[in-house]
């Protein structure tokens, strides 16, 4: 059997930069809806413009008789577009499972009505202006404050069945009603909307029975199965491709209604169709972090030691769709308490359909559990670090397994550390610095870690290349770089010389770029498919006339930086494995590999999480009411760092969008019409770069081995996970409030 | 958007006589001029604006800033708001236009932005901008789902029972400090118009925003000369930049032996036109320049404040915002 050994050139832990950069700044990647084929139509939808009612009539008249205007799609020409269904398993996932246009009920504002097809996108907008309906209106329900439904103990969600009393040990009730301090309270979370800088975009092709779609979507193999489902296809006649994406934030990894849309309109037409759904459009129909609101109840002894823990969680969800919106995931294993139940209840509201965003569930749970464990700390005058530290687990006591890997503690004694957190004096608005005053908080991290099932080839070319191919995304987060530095670890070519091939459905089948999971989850492929690629090459060392290698056998090699070599010799006396191919006239050698799933499967012998923990100063100014987040410092124990330089960069984005999370995002209702009311980038309050804080990120770098064989975890979400809560906790300090309505609002701290 | 027509206007006359014709210059113009195009092209994306006819009168020659006779500043209507504010003069004696303006949108809409096209700039009231729903500053008569909707950044002064539209210009509130005067050249004559007198209360007739008719062209706005006085623009919105104000204050200072002889004051973001407050001015003259004249100042200039179901908080910002800015003006 060839092994491979980890050249000393090797990329992987190095700061390195985008290999597909020069491409995306000389405007050579091409997005989704860059992509134009002669003939191309344009489609614009016609969105419903109540949130609860039946669609009564459409004159499509005027519309139809438009310059440019090649149709008006609605029910009843739209032709059949049929459901996707769930399957078992990770696949074939869809959050909004009606098809566009089945029946004439209208559950949320802006539910695709009609589809407006043009020559030009003006002309289709025009088109789509000017498409007139008429409605029976009922009063929607878009009220924010929830209270929970009558549900099941089981609930079939979006990911498969979920139990409502998620997680139990000891009797928590009980424990809390005896406990010396105590602490109850119920923090509230937003409807968030995901705002990627760019746009959901499919262009759709159809070549008789095959349909190609270039998507900006976050998993091309899941939206093929899909759209194969809702098209009567089989998979293979569906190519799903998205080569660059400008961000998703979760709202992009599964398929929403525009999708089918366009293909439906491609083939009653028999044109490519393109259709850009538009910024406002964004806040209705393409998914939302629910609006979550969470009780926390915690008991402890006086010495700090928690002896019960509850948290009972209720989010908000559209009136079809079962999305999970999971505020337990972290809260049963972050901290050692005998007692816990965590449970969760949900409300349906005439809104758009609920959806995974940046750190779904664990981000909106850990804002208030750890909000919580502040507000407990300071009823117990004790330092929320050390508070902390006391209420360390040994093992995750909600499966009694072992954690692979956890550096919690060492987590906030570094943050501690780097921070200067032993000067905080913890009075409220004791501290000044300028004028302003200061106020420090902190908050701990955690999130998932695992692997998705993935799937990679790779080849070693007669040139000295070699290509890495998985049909998995890059949604700017640097999967082409990660992938080439894996390539290159194993086969010892330069960075350089090796291809990416990713963001195409005809590839192996790669992860959802989601979760956190995917660079975890191509690293067992890679390998696999990089030790078969060699296999093939040391067969051809030994068998081919004039090789040096002669006479040896395949397992007495080894390929390291490029060159083959009998182990027993040493790399120096080795040959190039481009000069070995062109010797044997073979223009290259391929291997396959596959991994299964194990993020999320039962039975595990380990608790698999990445840890991480967020220190934060904010300036409080009273006479101006004027509050900014001036420092943060955050220390993370998330495996393994492949590519610290983008590894940086995505904890610093969390954070930064943190921010927005703790101060500014939320996406509001109009309570009369239950339109998303604030639908555009002005009104919709994101972080700007002005509000942006130097921010110091470090790494602890354990590997985690139980994960995969470089001991890589996921940094995607993790640092959005606890930020919120630091930064109330900041706030509370500053200024004497406890906000635990997000975000922090200037009235909140005026009143 | 709408098919119009876009037409270049060779000179001033033809601009105004095109202009002539349309039927209001108000809400639902059919001829709309076009500076920076910073509000109007945004609107007409939405449908808000329909022009049939789009006048370009960027090539006219009315982007001049130049001193007048009497040591005051003449400001040309198509002057790009960042040349504006980094005028020399207007650095030097009109700051607090500067300072305004500077803490307005972005420095990209700053550079197209024009100033006559800022005087006219529209509410961000997401009723108005959203032809789904109605809005009396529309489409008049439909009403204002607003009183009874997201009103958390509307006006709290000046405000109707048909309209509580914010006027959001930065701008206006330093240009009401200062005294500016508003020329306007139309059909028949041109005439200056005060500028506490340009705009509009909503009343009953929320779509008339101006004293503008058709045909009327803003050529120019002057400033009396002003010399010796502190000038202060404070803006607090939620974030940092690239953000309306919730509360802004103009002031204009003049303080001798430690007692204030001059003071002009204007608020922004709470009023439903930028905000000149007499009260204020009358609660600071000839009084000392010291923290309990600021917030006496303060509580005038609010007292006839109303708020709307999620602003009351407006209240409180606008009075520590105009006591600040009274506090840093006299720093200064």
């Amino acid at each position: 059997m060839a092994t491979s050994q980890q050249s000393t050139s090797s990329p992987i832990g190095r700061d390195t930069l985008r290999i597909d950069g020069p491409r995306k700044v000389t405007g050579l990647a091409k997005y989704a809806s860059d992509f134009h084929f002669p003939g191309m139509l344009y489609a614009v939808p016609v969105e419903a413009t109540i949130a609860n009612g039946k669609l009564l009539t459409l004159n499509t008249a005027a519309a139809e008789k438009m310059p440019g205007v090649r149709a008006v799609l609605h029910r009843g020409n739209i032709g059949k577009i049929f459901r996707s269904t769930p399957a078992p398993g990770f696949y074939r996932i869809c959050l909004e499972r009606r098809p566009p246009f089945e029946d004439d009920t209208i559950r949320y504002w802006g539910q695709y009505i009609a589809l407006a097809v043009a020559d030009t996108f003006e002309a289709a907008k025009a088109a789509a202006d000017a498409i007139r309906a008429t409605y029976s209106k009922e009063k929607p329900n878009v009220e924010s404050h929830l209270e929970p439904q009558n549900d099941p103990g089981v609930i079939l969600a979006a990911y498969g069945p979920v139990e409502r009393l998620q997680s139990h040990r000891g009797d928590a009730g009980a424990a809390f009603d005896g406990a010396a301090v105590k602490l109850d309270e119920t923090y509230g979370t937003p409807a968030e909307t995901h705002n990627p800088l760019e746009l959901h975009s499919t262009v759709a092709l159809w070549d008789g029975p095959t349909l190609t779609l270039y998507d900006s979507t976050q998993g091309v193999v899941n939206l093929r199965s899909v759209l194969a489902q809702m098209f009567g296809l089989p998979k293979e006649n569906v190519r799903v491709i998205s080569k660059f994406l400008g961000s998703g934030f979760g709202g992009k990894l599964y398929p929403w209604t525009h999708v089918s849309l366009a293909a439906a309109a491609a083939r009653q037409l028999g044109k490519p169709v393109k259709l850009v759904v538009s910024r406002k459009m964004m806040f209705q129909s393409v998914g939302h972090r629910a609006r979550t609101q969470q009780r926390v109840r915690l008991g402890a002894s006086r010495d700090g030691k928690l002896v019960s823990l509850q948290h009972d969680y209720i989010y908000h969800m559209s009136m079809l769709d079962a999305y999970h919106e999971d505020c337990g995931e972290a809260t049963p294993f972050h901290y050692s308490v005998p007692n816990l139940r965590v449970s969760f209840g949900r409300a349906r509201r005439n809104i758009g359909a609920t959806a995974d965003m940046r750190g779904p569930g664990a981000v909106p749970g850990l804002y208030a559990t750890e909000s919580a464990m502040n507000e407990l700390a300071e009823r117990l005058k004790m330092d929320p670090v050390q508070f902390r530290i006391l209420n360390e687990p040994k093992l995750d006591e909600s499966l009694n397994l072992p954690f692979s890997s956890r550096h919690y503690v060492e987590c906030l004694n570094l943050g501690a550390e780097k921070f200067g957190w032993s000067k905080r004096n913890p009075a409220v608005g004791s501290m000044k610095r300028d004028g302003l005053t200061l106020g420090w908080g902190m908050a701990g991290a955690a999130w998932v870690a695992g692997t998705f099932a993935a799937e990679a080839n790779l080849q070693l070319r007669d040139d000295g290349t070699a290509r890495i191919a998985c049909a998995t995304q890059d949604i700017g987060t640097g999967t082409y770089t990660i992938l080439a530095q894996l390539a290159s670890h194993k086969t010892g070519v330069p960075l350089e010389k090796v291809d990416v091939e990713l963001g195409d459905s005809a590839l192996p089948d790669g992860p959802i770029s989601g979760g956190s999971l995917a660079t975890s989850s191509v690293i067992p492929a890679v390998f696999k498919a990089a030790d078969q690629a060699i296999a093939s090459l040391l067969i051809i060392a030994v068998t081919t006339p004039g090789s040096p290698f002669l006479g040896h056998k395949p397992d007495d090699l080894a390929l390291e930086g490029g060159r083959v070599f009998v182990k027993t010799e040493g790399p120096a006396l080795g040959v190039a494995f481009a000069d070995l191919l062109q010797g044997a006239n073979v223009r290259l050698v391929s291997g396959t590999g596959s991994a299964e799933m194990t993020a999320f499967a039962p039975n595990q012998k380990f608790s698999k999480h990445s840890f991480g923990c967020h220190f934060v100063e904010v300036t409080w100014q009273p006479e101006t009411a004027r509050l900014r987040v001036s420092r943060v410092m955050t220390v993370m124990d998330a495996g393994r760092i492949l590519n610290p330089l983008a590894g940086r960069n995505q904890i610093q984005g969390a954070v930064v969008m943190g921010i927005g999370m703790a101060l500014f995002e939320a996406t509001s209702y109009d309570p009369q019409n239950g339109a998303p009311i604030n639908s555009n980038l002005a009104d919709y309050m994101m972080t700007v770069n002005a509000d942006a804080p130097p921010i110091d990120v470090h790494f602890l770098d354990y590997p985690d081995k139980e994960i995969n064989e470089l001991g890589a975890r996921g940094i995607g979400e993790i640092g959005l996970a606890g930020i919120a809560a630091a930064i109330t906790s900041a706030v509370h300090h500053a200024t004497g409030v406890y906000v635990r309505e997000l975000p922090v609002k200037i009235e909140d701290l005026i009143a | 958007m709408h098919s119009f027509e876009f037409i270049r206007a060779a000179d001033q006359a033809a601009a105004i006589a095109t202009a002539a014709q349309s039927k209001t210059a108000e809400q639902g113009a059919d001829v709309r001029f076009l500076g920076g195009g910073t509000t109007l092209i945004d609107l007409m994306k939405l449908n808000v604006e329909t022009p049939a006819r789009v006048l370009d009168i960027n090539r006219l020659p009315l982007d001049k800033i130049e001193t007048t006779s009497d040591g005051g500043l003449r400001i040309g209507a198509m002057a790009r708001n960042s040349d504006l504010a980094n005028h020399a003069r207007v650095q030097k004696d009109y700051s607090v236009l500067s300072q305004a303006i500077l803490q307005g949108a972005s420095a990209q809409i700053r550079n197209m932005a024009t100033v006559g096209g800022n005087l006219l700039q529209r509410t961000r009231c997401v009723y108005f901008r959203d032809t789904a729903m109605a809005c009396n500053k529309r489409e008049p008569g439909s009403g204002c789902p607003a009183i009874t909707g997201r009103n958390r950044t509307l006006a709290i002064l000046g405000a109707s029972e048909h309209c509580i539209a914010t006027n959001p210009s930065d701008m206006c509130v330093a240009l009401a400090v200062l005294e500016a005067t508003v020329h306007i050249q139309g059909t028949k004559s041109l005439r200056a118009v005060a500028f506490g007198d340009f705009h509009l209360l909503p009343g009953n007739t929320p779509h008339r925003e101006t004293v503008l008719e058709p045909g009327d062209l803003i050529t120019h706005i002057t400033l009396p000369p002003l010399a010796g006085s502190k000038q202060i623009y404070l803006k607090l919105r939620d974030r940092a930049s690239y953000e309306f104000a919730l509360a802004s204050a103009a002031v204009v200072l003049t303080i001798a032996s430690g007692k204030i002889t001059r003071a002009h004051i204007a608020l922004g973001g709470v009023g439903t036109k930028p905000w000149r407050s007499p009260e204020a001015e009358a609660a600071l003259a000839g009084k000392p320049a010291n923290d309990s004249t600021y917030l006496q100042a303060a509580e005038a200039a609010l007292r006839q404040a109303k708020p709307q179901s999620e602003n009351k908080f407006k209240i409180e910002l606008a009075k520590r915002c105009l006591t600040h800015a009274l506090r840093m003006a006299a720093a200064s």
